[in-house]
């Protein structure tokens, strides 16, 4: 099967000098896949034990998976029950048939979960408009108010005609979804102070904003969740509570907004200072001087940062399943304490990790074309 | 507020309102005056809480007998021992899992980059795979699969012999452990002087190359020196050599060391999940170096290695060092998530203790306050390391 094994010694002849392989010249081959197997994956020894190698760890993971994911799983039961499952050898994709409301919008009401769904799209749709840059304009931030106004109401109701549903019972992607977007949201104005903040001529302010971040920089997410659910409570005046999924979401934005600010200070250094200089030499006074001058053109540098920062807080939100919250993790999870589907566990995992790994997946290449599109010139 | 101007310089209300020194007091004692007050009535409201629940203040807890198990640490714990102590194992179990983790997550992450840049077509796009597929899943996610692929393994009666006393069962990984020996003393100052004869070797090494220019292979040299010199004492002395190999007994392993199902899986996740960062650390700060450096060392006639080891690398690690540190901290901080899959580190150690005695504010503050200091101290050793690396300009 490995023809090209014969000139391996001439190969490696010409290997002591080591061509880029693109300058090796093209031997008059037959076929034109072999010729490029050849400069590509037997173009001396170490490269052909390489190649060798990883073929035969192919060759003994992937049959097998396919076998199981694919050729003998069960994607389906009639009866409701994993009995099918238990007889085939293959993957228990039934699993996603009988839990998928579960895992997707956790103990929200059965028979009103429509309402989490249509909101999932009307965000996803939302997120999915926001991306091109001719897009960019005022009517997209008037649309985003009206989506999350008809969002909020499709989620809490209560009012014109829809019954009202408390938040302990929201889970599931709508809550994960909720809880990255609003957290990136509610931290960016926190952000761009803290970054100011920490840039300031004013010692005071300088040393209070860089404190904090550092502070909360230096501590795992999971001690803030767990600050926010055990001491907020104590934090607040006697008889007054706050909603779990309100702590966790003042904690995500506490935290989110001491990383973000570290990415706007980043756009705020990349500003040539005779651009401030100028600004005060027009007379403008600090605020304005921020607002019209420096931060338009900083914060257009931090979008692809604020992007990747979304893309982990998106997979942060799954730690609020640590403080008892039903997030598209802990739904999953959720699912699978079924006694009957438990032994499935590692395909409920693989379906949450899929619906995870899409949405970042997604989020980071646009990120990276993003980057493209606003290369300006002051980055490298 | 007139009356507050105390500049000795002619002044007027309006001159004093406009000057920028003036107001940037007023702005500084506005901010701090606005973070000392909510300061105090978040602590007044704290102190009136904790008194209506009844529950104490301060760190005197941390005397009292803890009264619940850990399930495992690296130093003699009960349940009679204080709190202080539970705290203690927890902050060793936090750092046993990110040290081991960080030098795992190194190895692999180092493999996967430099295979991302391979020449080799299958092996780059397998590298590939692994870090995209990785990175886009969360961690906690992860966790969760390979602690439900460990505990999914057999029973131990029925565990799978990985060959050299090495067991894998739901119990955990089991591996072969010398025994130690006191005659074993010799060896061990032997190596610790071959370990400083290293050092010793590389100055004399450089010192001499940049005098004569003739290289010495100081570090081969000095690890075979460390690897030799310590069993050539070993056999001299006629130390018996004994393994502690796990075996069966009962329903479960005796003997060998053991990592347990909750480490392991921590750990494996861990360093699966941040090896996929540093691979993509370790690939742009390979790619930063210009690839005429590279020609012009090959030009010289430096061998591949040599040029890797010599041209590239030096300068891929200025690119490569202040991530990697960001890296190796988002490791300790992740090995928080140990709660979720009961492993005791120290916020699972710490929150037993605040379940029981109600004190949060003091657990979660001194767990922040533990994350805090090591953190500082990583990024200090790393920025050292940095500030050695880094480029000297004038």
């Amino acid at each position: 099967m490995i023809k090209p094994e014969d000139d391996i010694h001439a190969a490696t002849a010409a290997a002591d000098v080591e061509e880029p392989s693109s300058a090796v010249v093209p031997s008059p081959v037959l076929w034109k896949p072999l010729g490029w197997a050849k400069s590509n994956l037997f173009d001396s020894v170490p490269n052909t034990v390489l190649t060798l190698l990883a073929l035969f760890l192919l060759w003994e993971t992937v049959p097998p998976l396919l076998n199981w994911g694919l050729l003998q799983a069960t994607w389906g039961v009639a009866d409701g029950t994993a009995a099918a499952c238990r007889e085939s050898a293959g993957a228990c994709w039934a699993l996603m048939g009988e839990k998928n409301r579960l895992m997707l919008f956790g103990v929200y009401p059965y028979d009103q979960h429509w309402r989490p769904l249509l909101a999932t799209c009307i965000v996803i749709a939302m997120l999915a408009t926001s991306a091109p840059r001719r897009f960019w304009r005022r009517e997209l931030g008037y649309a985003w108010l009206a989506a999350i106004v008809v969002v909020a109401w499709l989620m809490w109701g209560g009012i014109l005609g829809l019954p009202y549903v408390e938040t302990g019972l929201w889970g599931g992607l709508p809550l994960t979804l909720g809880l990255a977007l609003l957290g990136i949201v509610l931290a960016f104005p926190l952000s761009i102070l803290l970054a100011l903040g920490r840039r300031s001529n004013l010692p005071a302010i300088k040393a209070i904003c860089t404190g904090y971040i550092e502070l909360v920089r230096g501590v795992p997410l999971v001690s803030v969740l767990f600050m926010a659910s055990v001491m907020f409570p104590l934090f607040l005046p006697e008889g007054v509570s706050i909603d779990k999924l309100l702590r966790a979401l003042v904690g995500i934005t506490l935290f989110t907004a001491a990383y973000l600010a570290e990415a706007v200070r980043g756009g705020l250094q990349a500003i040539p200072r005779g651009q401030e200089e100028a600004a005060d030499a027009l007379g403008l006074p600090y605020w304005r001087k921020m607002r019209l001058i420096v931060l338009p053109q900083a914060l257009r540098l931090v979008i692809p940062p604020i992007v990747n920062q979304f893309i982990s807080c998106f997979k942060d939100t799954s730690l609020v399943t640590i403080v008892g919250l039903y997030d598209l993790l802990a739904a999953s999870k959720a699912a699978l304490a079924d006694p009957e589907w438990r032994p499935y566990f590692v395909e409920g995992y693989i379906i949450a990790a899929i619906i995870y790994w899409v949405f970042c997946f997604s989020m980071s290449r646009y990120s990276q074309w993003l980057e493209r599109q606003l290369a300006t010139g002051h980055r490298r | 507020m007139s009356g507050m101007g105390k500049t000795a310089k002619p002044t007027t209300l309006r001159a004093l309102v406009y000057s920028a020194r003036f107001r940037g007091v007023v702005y500084q004692v506005l901010v701090v005056g606005g973070v000392v007050a909510l300061g105090w009535y978040l602590v007044n409201n704290t102190l009136a809480n904790l008194a209506a629940r009844g529950i104490a203040t301060g760190l005197g807890f941390l005397g009292q007998e803890s009264g619940f198990d850990i399930g495992e640490g690296m130093i003699p714990y009960s349940a009679a021992d204080t709190y202080a102590r539970a705290l203690l194992v927890g902050i060793l179990n936090t750092l046993k899992v990110a040290v081991l983790g960080i030098v795992l997550a190194s190895v692999i992450g180092l493999a996967v980059g430099v295979a991302r840049l391979s020449r080799n077509w299958l092996i780059a796009r397998l590298a590939t795979i692994y870090v995209e597929a990785v990175r886009n899943v969360p961690l906690l996610l992860q966790l969760f699969v390979w602690y439900g692929i460990v505990t999914a393994l057999p029973v131990p009666r029925q565990a799978i012999d990985v060959g050299l006393g090495v067991f894998l069962s739901n119990r955990g990984l089991k591996i072969p452990a010398p025994v130690w020996h006191e005659t074993y003393w010799p060896a061990v100052i032997v190596l610790v002087l071959a370990a400083v004869g290293l050092f010793v070797l590389r100055r004399w090494a450089i010192e001499r190359m940049n005098r004569t220019g003739h290289p010495f292979p100081w570090l081969s040299t000095g690890l075979a020196a460390m690897v030799v010199l310590p069993l050539l004492t070993l056999m001299a002395t006629g130390a018996p050599v004994e393994w502690s190999v796990p075996q069966l007994q009962g329903f479960n392993f005796q003997g060998g060391v053991d990592l347990s199902p909750e480490f392991a899986a921590l750990l494996a996740g861990l360093s699966v999940y941040t090896a996929a960062f540093i691979a993509e650390i370790v690939r742009s700060g390979i790619l930063a170096v210009p690839h005429g450096q590279t020609e012009a060392a090959l030009s010289l006639g430096l061998s591949r290695a040599k040029t890797l080891r010599l041209v590239v690398l030096p300068q891929a690690l200025r690119v490569i060092v202040p991530p990697l540190t960001s890296q190796y901290l988002n490791l300790l901080k992740n090995s928080s998530l140990a709660v979720a899959i009961g492993y005791p580190d120290l916020v699972s150690v710490a929150n037993t203790a605040i379940n029981q005695t109600g004190q949060a504010v003091e657990g979660v503050a001194l767990t922040m306050a533990v994350y805090l200091v090591v953190s500082l101290a990583l990024s200090l050793l790393m920025n050292w390391y940095n500030a050695k690396v880094a480029l000297v300009t004038r």
